[in-house]
């Protein structure tokens, strides 16, 4: 009796499951309206079609996605898509056996996919040299500049002329403060801002070996004059009070949205914050630059995160991955989240779609940060592709705090960064050499 | 003559004690047995190739001089977080203890923080003293001109992290405090009274030595809790900063294996940060265990 009870419930499962859609697991990092984004995304492709159902979870912020999603692989439990924050983006690819590329998937299942329609700096991110397109490109942003209207004007400033030069922005910092402002300028990200964005803005190597993408033996390289005479800027705009350190990661943005800091430098994703918090009038502008410095402005580095497939599953599951991704980069989809997000667009047929829309006329500045990244980009710009890019970061935090806190000169301050941040590189190097 | 409970069956005593062995072989025993396997290894980070390298973790950990660094900054954070811990506590438990109305309602509001996670404590302590908008530096620097900021100023930081730390753990010392306070027989505390002994004197010849077993023993427990369990205090207030300034090792440990994924570094200090506690609470037991009067 038990065993045809048994066998009837196998009967059952095997039928339903014959039926049932194919689950594609998706794992991100995204809060509050970018969770809900995401499962909107989840649920219109759903909707569309009836063979596939993505699933998507929160779990925990990007680099506790990343471990969770490791930690499963060695359990044998990862999910099909995994999304993984650009500094990741070395170690993934280094990880050849946990990943499959999403060229080869896109070739598998036979969908159309032209690597050619995606915005260069971006998709360039996240190809390897053989040119295969290793991930999805799907939250990108990049680095820009903000400042306050209300207070350029009560400071005797043009409120219509944002500063486009670093001496510039000193200049302007200088009228802040002697018009009573007790935090002119401050920036998050140091790591991206300052030096990465910083690099490729001017089209100067970060590290060697193309910023990483020639391999794993890039050390880094930004001791340069250049390098130095930015951080020495710096260093004596903190002196004299025009700027002011408010912390790390992104942790100085509601300086910037309470009013109390006047110009900002971070994340384009930023803007979410800024329009919805501030409340005065505010101007998004391009990343400062030094005029005299051949070749610049370039194009600015990319942030965010792109969705990575994880190896070991079903062909069917694989061409369900593809349907999605193809879902995800039609240029209405596209379009649609860039205005939603002020995430960039990743395929250019999207900037256009929605600049035909009018929507870079209806909120200015939105396209500061597409404008910065649609160029055509070096081998010194592509991107920065370094492994422990994480531990570098963090080390990038906290050898320049010296510099602010007046510890340590700029100059002794980038070498012992650059010092430690090569001994973590040759630490991946030795790891991922087989 | 001595007692002894005898049991007939001789596997009744290892059955009763299987649910607690299982408990500490998978949650202590095996994973600690994973993180010295580990710490001779090198790994990527989705564990697909894993070499023995032996001792090279650890000597590339002792061979960098920031990991040495944050050695000093590890014993000052546990001694400050012990002591001050330790004090402020007996010092709550001493006036909770003299209290007769209202009683309940003190005890309660001082053991709550014990309920607070580490990572929310951290969090509230920030808003607390966020430079320029938390409500404790706003106060400081608009009424006495002083100017907080824990992001550029290394003994704010500490400060900062002590103090959330020590109000973290100040809960349960108070507990221990308070009950060992509670089991001292009044009648002693009376006769010293009654022979004219200040309350201070009291406190000091009578209540203090007979604490001191629980005093003992609130010592390892706050230096383990310092040395294991307040990295995500570090982790949502200073992130090691200024600098390198409040990075204990635990955090490090964090850092290196969770957000960085280099489990054989991360490893390798999980196992130095645990000699460390083995062999600081073998030495207190043989050597401050001494000065206890049971």
């Amino acid at each position: 009796m038990k065993l045809k009870i048994a066998a009837v419930a196998l009967a059952a499962a095997c039928s339903m499951s014959a039926q049932a859609q194919t689950e594609i697991q998706w794992w991100h990092s995204m809060t509050g309206g970018l969770n809900e984004w995401v499962n909107d995304l989840s649920k219109q492709f759903n909707d569309s079609q009836k063979d596939y159902k993505v699933v998507p979870t929160f779990k925990g912020n990007y680099d506790e996605s990343m471990t969770t999603a490791m930690a499963a692989f060695r359990a044998g439990n990862a999910p099909h898509i995994l999304q993984v924050f650009e500094v990741g983006t070395a170690t993934m690819m280094a990880s050849k056996g946990a990943i499959k590329p999403v060229g080869e998937v896109m070739k598998q299942s036979g969908a159309t996919f032209d690597p050619k329609a995606y915005v260069p700096a971006v998709s360039g991110y996240y190809t390897a040299p053989s040119g295969e397109m290793m991930s999805f490109p799907f939250n990108s942003s990049t680095t820009i500049f903000y400042y306050n209207k209300d207070a350029f004007k009560a400071a005797g400033l043009d409120p219509n002329k944002a500063p486009t030069t670093w001496p510039e922005v000193t200049l302007a910092a200088a009228k802040l403060k002697a018009a009573g402002s007790k935090c002119p300028y401050t920036t998050s990200w140091m790591s991206w801002v300052h030096l990465e964005s910083f690099s490729t803005w001017h089209n100067v190597l970060f590290a060697t070996q193309n910023n990483g993408f020639g391999g794993t033996g890039s050390r880094l390289a930004f001791n340069s004059p250049l390098h130095l005479r930015h951080f020495e800027n710096l260093s004596n705009m903190s002196k004299q009070g025009l700027f002011v350190y408010k912390g790390r990661a992104s942790v100085a943005v509601p300086s910037f949205v309470s009013g109390e800091c006047a110009m900002f430098t971070g994340s384009s994703g930023s803007y979410a914050d800024v329009s919805k918090g501030a409340k005065f009038a505010y101007g998004l502008a391009a990343l400062p630059y030094y005029p005299d410095v051949p070749g610049a402005p370039q194009n600015t580095v990319i942030g965010g995160a792109s969705l990575w497939v994880m190896a070991g599953k079903k062909p069917a599951e694989y061409k369900g991955v593809a349907e999605f991704f193809k879902f995800l980069s039609s240029p209405e989809i596209q379009s649609a989240s860039h205005k939603r997000t002020g995430y960039l667009p990743i395929t250019i047929a999207a900037y256009q779609l929605t600049e035909k829309s009018g929507f870079y006329k209806e909120k200015p500045g939105t396209d500061v940060a597409v404008t910065q990244m649609i160029r055509k980009t070096t081998d010194k710009s592509r991107g920065i592709r370094l492994g422990n890019f994480v531990q570098i970061r963090t080390i990038m935090d906290e050898e320049t705090e010296q510099i602010w806190a007046g510890k340590k000169e700029p100059k002794e301050a980038l070498e012992a960064a650059m010092k430690r941040g090569n001994e973590q590189l040759e630490r991946f190097q030795k790891a991922n050499s087989r | 003559m001595e007692k002894r409970v005898l049991f007939e069956l001789k596997g009744l005593p290892w059955l009763l004690m299987a649910p607690q062995l299982a408990i500490i072989g998978v949650f202590f025993f095996w994973p600690a047995a994973q993180a010295l396997l580990q710490s001779l290894q090198e790994q990527d980070a989705f564990g697909l190739s894993t070499r023995w390298v032996g001792l090279d973790n650890f000597r590339t950990l002792l061979s960098d001089s920031a990991y040495l660094e944050s050695f000093l900054t590890t014993a000052l954070f546990s001694v400050l977080v012990a002591v001050l811990g330790i004090g402020l506590s007996l010092i709550l438990a001493i006036f909770a203890d003299r209290i007769i109305r209202g009683a309940l309602l003190y005890r309660t509001m001082l053991i709550v923080p014990y309920a607070v996670a580490p990572a929310v404590a951290g969090v509230l302590w920030v808003f607390m003293f966020s430079p320029s908008i938390g409500v404790v530096s706003y106060g400081l620097s608009h009424f006495l001109g002083f100017e907080w900021n824990h992001l550029l100023n290394s003994t704010h930081a500490m400060t900062l992290i002590v103090a959330a730390a020590v109000w973290k753990q100040l809960s349960y010392n108070f507990l221990f405090f308070l009950a060992g306070l509670q089991s001292i027989q009044k009648s002693l505390i009376e006769a010293a009274a009654i022979d004219g002994a200040s309350p201070w004197r009291r406190f000091w010849t009578i209540q203090l030595p007979l604490l001191s077993p629980t005093t003992f023993f609130l010592l390892v427990i706050n230096m383990v809790y310092a040395f294991f369990d307040t990295f995500a205090i570090i982790d949502a207030t200073t992130h090691g900063g200024p600098g390198r300034d409040t990075v204990i090792l635990v955090y490090k440990v964090y850092q290196d294996g969770f957000k960085g994924g280099d489990i054989g570094g991360s490893a390798a200090q999980s196992v130095i940060l645990m000699v460390i506690v083995v062999a600081l609470t073998v030495f207190q037991f043989r050597y401050v265990e001494k000065k206890v009067q049971y």
